[in-house]
């Protein structure tokens, strides 16, 4: 079983020609629907549902009401390595780029935790390169069990993993994990990732499958938005997420819809991403899946973060640094890329507050 | 004679069970709690971070209300076991809501789990509430597994839309002896009347009142139609009937 066979259907899809036989009465009839099928989620990702954002906004706003209350859960992304073999066009990480490469040592990542168990977070991300060397599963999973200590929930964005290698993540309490296939057009993607394990397509894809059969709670998929047109990407990240939730019912399937920021290399957007198309992606995949997360990192300035809370953004990171270490010593590390909203715990709890929202630190505990 | 429904050997006025999980902020759950003066509260454990006092939401449930655990996030018997020993270990007393969901996408709870979670956690001691699919073989499961009340859900938890189980509802009410406690769905005070007109014991809310404009105001309107259904099952309602009916339309002729 692979999302890959079901991509298959839609390869004779003609997406821009969809896009224009929709009228306006197409969009009220879809925004009228309690459940939408993928076309129907294809339809409001639309050019012509563009017209139609309020609606979709109120539409959305209700259900995510509904569905999670007027809740954010609050999360850090730890980056535990920045050592990787791959060459990711876009990303400042990539093997070529000259920074100072460095992995976590035990007491640095215990200070690390010091300085964020503070803030009352309990949700934290982990982060490495890919390195089977010098950051292998054993080390994530040492990493995993130090921070246990100091947060209920862990979570892991790293390298695509086998399914063992998933199951003995899970088996140390790590509970869910994010993958983002960063396109999921297989030509953009080999155009975009030339050589390297990361070159392997299928692999990745299958990555939070093999995730949740080996026992996570919990996914979160994104593509890179920026790579290829928004909107198709839009489209088989939902699905994606749609075809997870199916096969995995027991599973909470999210979705993050990263933009492209600027990063040492200095790669740009192939495809521009306005704000009101990253709004209308977030709103058609809540009224496709109102009960699918959706995840907004620092990737996004404070004052678009601040108005997605009402949007159906369910988790938000918070005092982010996308450095190794530099939150317990104050270094300044050259980060994966560049964050827009620097607040921290705090204000960000502030402006959910003010919002009439609910910040949640703690919402899982390992058993 | 005061009406009153007993459970766990405690003897509750209110028959509105309030849930927390969806408010905008901990801090208006005394409030609310005050205006619809409910005597059960519900907290996921999930959510309960006794070393971060600020944000503890048990810190918000006010003295005098029982605060029942629940085993939100459980997809097994056996998560949901673990969940409920975690809580009374924490100091939350012994009452469990056992909800053993593995489907995110409509939050229907697994019966049969729910089963042996209820069996192991009763033998334990605990006073068991289990939230479960109107199922009347499963509701009577419940019962030999030695739980406190039953669950059924009106609706699908988050949606508002009601007593759509209504005849399975009321089918567990006239079967069963324990109180039946109708969970989830229940989007309007109308819906919590109906349920307790049914003769359901009590109702449970979260979303309608949580993520109403005004979540006090809504909790008290619930609290009085929940009064209100209860006043009109005691109080024994007519009848209903499709069409008109007059007096005695085939047997006048027998009172010469």
């Amino acid at each position: 079983m692979s999302f890959i066979q079901e991509m298959e259907e839609y390869r004779d899809l003609d997406v821009t020609a969809y896009h224009a036989s929709l009228t306006d009465a197409d969009i009220a009839a879809v925004l009228g629907r309690d459940r939408l099928s993928a076309l129907d989620y294809l339809a409001l990702l639309s050019p012509r549902a563009e017209s139609h954002l309020e609606a979709m906004a109120q539409k959305a706003h209700r259900l995510t009401l509904q569905h999670f209350g007027r809740t954010v859960q609050l999360f850090t992304p730890i980056y535990l390595a920045n050592y990787c073999v791959n060459r990711c066009r876009y990303c400042g990480f990539k093997a070529e780029n000259k920074l100072h490469r460095k992995k976590l040592s035990p007491t640095e990542l215990r200070a690390e935790a010091e300085v964020i168990a503070a803030t009352g977070l309990k949700h934290v991300l982990i982060l490495t390169g890919e390195h089977r060397k010098m950051s292998p599963v054993s080390y994530i999973a040492d990493c995993a069990k130090l921070l246990e200590e100091y947060f209920t929930c862990i979570a892991v964005e790293v390298y695509p993993l086998t399914q063992e290698e998933y199951a003995q993540l899970a088996g140390v309490g790590v509970d869910s994990m994010t993958m983002f296939q960063e396109v999921y057009d297989p030509l953009v993607y080999a155009d975009m990732h030339p050589s390297g394990p990361k070159s392997h397509y299928p692999f990745r894809l299958d990555a939070p499958e093999r995730a949740c059969r080996a026992g996570m709670r919990g996914v979160n998929i994104g593509a890179l938005l920026g790579l290829k047109n928004w909107r198709e990407e839009a489209f088989f990240t939902g699905l994606h997420a749609d075809y997870l939730q199916r096969n995995f019912p027991d599973v909470e399937v999210s979705l993050s819809p990263p933009r492209m920021r600027p990063q040492l290399g200095g790669f740009a957007p192939v495809s521009g991403v306005r704000d009101k198309d990253l709004v209308q992606y977030i709103l058609a995949f809540r009224l496709f899946m109102p009960r699918g997360g959706v995840t907004i990192s620092t990737r996004e300035t404070p004052d678009l973060r601040d108005r997605l809370v009402k949007l159906g953004a369910t988790r938000m990171s918070a005092g982010s640094s996308t450095a190794v270490g530099g939150r317990a010593t104050g270094e300044e590390e050259t980060g994966q890329f560049e964050i827009s909203d620097h607040r921290g715990v705090a204000e960000m709890a502030e402006m959910l507050y003010a919002q009439g929202y609910q910040p949640v630190y703690k919402d899982w505990q390992w058993l | 004679m005061t009406d009153t429904l007993i459970i766990g050997g405690l003897e509750l006025e209110s028959r509105l069970f309030l849930g927390t999980g969806k408010f905008g902020s901990n801090r208006m759950i005394p409030a609310v709690v005050k205006a619809c003066g409910t005597q059960v509260v519900t907290v996921a454990l999930r959510r309960v971070d006794p070393k971060y006092q600020e944000e503890n939401i048990v810190s918000f449930v006010p003295e005098g209300c029982v605060v029942m655990a629940n085993t939100s996030g459980a997809r097994t018997a056996d998560e949901a076991v673990r969940i409920a020993r975690l809580a009374k270990a924490g100091g939350l007393g012994g009452w469990i809501k056992i909800e053993v969901i593995n489907d995110n996408r409509y939050l229907l709870p697994d019966n049969f789990e729910t089963i042996k979670a209820t069996e192991i956690l009763a033998r334990e001691g605990f006073t068991v509430l289990p939230y479960m699919s109107p199922d009347l073989a499963a509701a009577k499961r419940l019962v030999e597994a030695g739980a406190a009340a039953v669950m059924p859900l009106g609706s699908p938890i988050g949606s508002n839309r009601g007593l759509k189980c209504a005849e399975l509802i009321r089918i567990i009410i006239e079967e069963i002896a324990l109180p039946v406690i109708v969970d989830a769905g229940i989007g309007r005070p109308s819906q919590a009347a109906e349920a307790m007109e049914m003769g359901a014991a009590a109702v449970l809310v979260n979303t309608a009142v949580a993520t109403a404009r005004d979540p006090q105001a809504m909790a008290r309107a619930f609290g009085q139609a929940v009064a209100a259904g209860r006043g009109a099952f005691l109080a024994g309602l007519g009848p209903v009937g499709r069409a008109a009916s007059p007096s005695s339309p085939l047997t006048g002729f027998l009172d010469g």
